[in-house]
């Protein structure tokens, strides 16, 4: 029983990785660039969260769970225009200015945005306030048991997952954001406005990684300035673990990781936890330098 | 009397490119090149290696840099225009290495092909059952990979896929290149068909005989300079042509 809790624990925490890693390999698949702002972005979303249920504190909703529905939507859309801000100032007046300048200008956006969360929220640790989280559970056998924040979380991961493949699979710019990825030119040639198609991926990839803030600072309880850094760094490795560029792999590694780094918390401790899961990540990509899903050498970093 | 517009555009060549001047780096790919299309023609374009065929192809479909010259297709200016909206203004380019989505099925590519049609359903499932006329192959291979077909077949879908936005002018750049002597001429009856059904074309071919024996008109390339033009006949009878392109002796 033990090992299925710790596997639902996994999974769960997976889940969020694979929202955040979906954003770094989605605007790597398209633009073959990694976007160090993603991680700050994402941990604006938590703090988007705090402001938000601040606001709602003084409606009809205070102190209920349901604030996070409508925090949910507002960090979504702000977070993802956050994106397409950045890509429009940051990096689209770089796009031909080679390698370098374009990550320079990421890092820089990342300890902009840093830097603005420390200002304005303090540096010590956030916490939301009582009353949105949801407490109790689901006792599924002895010693099996699934909080109700934890169905909270996998379901809205999920949904936004599901909503995402479902777009990138069957609508016209959802295939045309995967011709992109594989050769811009031709894409061109078919008449996809690929600039476009970039703003797209810059809306989809920081909206999503603005909720799976909120959702990691309600899971978790409470959060500082260096989320973006600590949670962003590992949702970045998940995405390179299942092969960047790859949205089916940034999920699949996503969950790999979450649920080596738990099941090396409780089987081993948690102390070693990371140890051992960027061994196993190591590993992994001597096995496979692509990634677990990626076709092809990460030609450009 | 001023003249009517329309008429005077209906008297102009469907494409007509003055001056055109393509600079990669150092290299001076295009040194100013002329040339017309007329509508309902069919245009060889041949020459050697590295002479500047397809940056010309390139250049006309907006990605490739024209630093000079001017390209005018129905009587619009296409230089300095993304690409997408010269597909869009009714010229497709089926580039040199078929450049298939190879992890997107048949129907993918093709969907991929008539994205200047916007969601226009009815227009999109017309154009696809006359690209599926044209190549019953890929209605049979609709739900593969593009990957994984066969160079004869990429080559098809290179070209449905470039028919699916209904241009007027199609841009085919050596369609026939590696592709075994069968499906050579197959390639070459299908341009035919395409034509016959009212698509003007621009052809780059390495297999200039078989290029000149289909076009109207030709002309030869050199080293990023138009050095001989006129109608496919005469050239295919011209001796300096022959010697050096036809390899006649
Ligand atoms: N992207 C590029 N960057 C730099 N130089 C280029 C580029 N593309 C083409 N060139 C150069 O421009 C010249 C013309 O090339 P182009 O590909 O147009 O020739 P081509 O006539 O199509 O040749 P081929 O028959 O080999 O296809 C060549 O010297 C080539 O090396
Ligand atoms: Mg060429």
């Amino acid at each position: 029983m033990q090992f299925v809790q710790q596997l639902i624990n996994g999974v769960t925490i997976g889940s969020f990785y694979a929202l955040v890693a979906l954003g770094y390999t989605m605007v790597y698949g398209v633009l073959k660039m990694i976007n160090f702002a993603h991680g700050d972005l994402f941990m604006w979303g938590a703090y988007l969260g705090l402001t938000l249920f601040t606001l709602l504190g003084a409606t009809a909703l205070a102190g209920s769970a349901w604030m996070v529905v409508p925090a949910a939507i507002a960090v979504l859309l702000v977070v993802a225009l956050a994106g397409l801000l950045v890509e429009r100032v940051a990096y689209r007046p770089l796009r031909h200015a080679g390698r370098l300048a374009p990550i320079l200008s990421a890092l820089g956006v990342a300890f902009l945005l840093q830097s603005l969360a420390r200002n304005i929220y303090g540096a010590s640790w956030r916490t939301y306030p009582s009353g949105i989280a949801l407490s109790g559970g689901v006792t599924l056998a002895p010693g099996l048991r699934v909080s109700a924040m934890q169905i909270l979380a996998l379901a809205a991961a999920a949904l936004l997952m599901a909503a995402l493949s479902l777009f990138v699979q069957r609508t016209r710019v959802g295939t045309a954001m995967r011709a992109v990825s594989i050769d811009p030119v031709a894409a061109r040639l078919m008449g996809i406005d690929v600039d476009r198609i970039i703003s797209v991926v810059f809306l989809i990839g920081p909206g999503l990684g603005g909720v799976a803030g909120l959702i990691v600072a309600l899971y978790y309880g409470s959060f500082d300035f260096t989320l973006g850094w600590t949670f962003g760094l590992k949702a970045f490795i998940a995405a390179i673990l299942g092969g960047i560029g790859n949205i089916p792999g940034a999920m699949l590694g996503g969950m790999l990781l979450g649920v080596v780094e738990t099941l090396a918390s409780g089987y081993i401790s948690p102390q070693w936890k990371d140890v051992i899961a960027y061994a196993a990540l190591i590993g992994i990509l001597i096995a496979r330098p692509t990634g677990l899903l990626g076709e092809r050498l990460a030609a450009k970093v | 009397m001023s003249p009517d517009p329309r008429q005077a555009a209906a008297e102009r060549p469907l494409l007509e490119v003055q001056g055109l001047v393509t600079t990669y780096g150092h290299v001076e790919a295009l040194k100013g090149i002329d040339l017309a299309v007329e509508e309902g023609e069919i245009v060889a374009l041949i020459g050697a290696n590295g002479a500047g065929k397809s940056t010309t192809l390139r250049a006309i479909s907006g990605i490739a840099p024209a630093s000079a010259g001017r390209i005018l297709f129905a009587g619009e200016e296409l230089r300095g225009l993304p690409a997408h909206r010269i597909v869009a203004a009714g010229v497709s380019h089926a580039p040199e290495g078929r450049r298939i989505f190879g992890t997107l099925t048949v129907a993918e590519n093709l969907r991929m092909g008539a994205y200047s049609l916007g969601s226009d359903r009815g227009a999109i499932a017309e154009n696809r059952e006359r690209v599926y006329r044209l190549f019953p192959r890929l209605a049979e291979r609709r739900d593969q990979l593009g990957g994984t077909l066969s160079g004869g077949e990429q080559q098809m879908l290179c070209i449905g896929r470039a028919l699916m936005a209904r241009p007027r002018l199609l841009l085919l750049d050596e369609p026939s290149l590696g592709l075994a002597p069968l499906l050579v001429k197959t390639i070459f009856d299908t341009i035919r068909e395409i034509h016959a059904r009212g698509v003007t074309v621009l052809l780059v071919e390495q297999n200039a005989r078989a290029a000149l024996r289909l076009a109207r008109r030709a002309y030869v390339l050199e080293t990023g300079r138009i050095a001989l033009s006129g109608p496919a006949a005469e050239l295919l009878a011209d001796e300096r042509v022959r010697r050096v392109y036809l390899g006649a002796g």
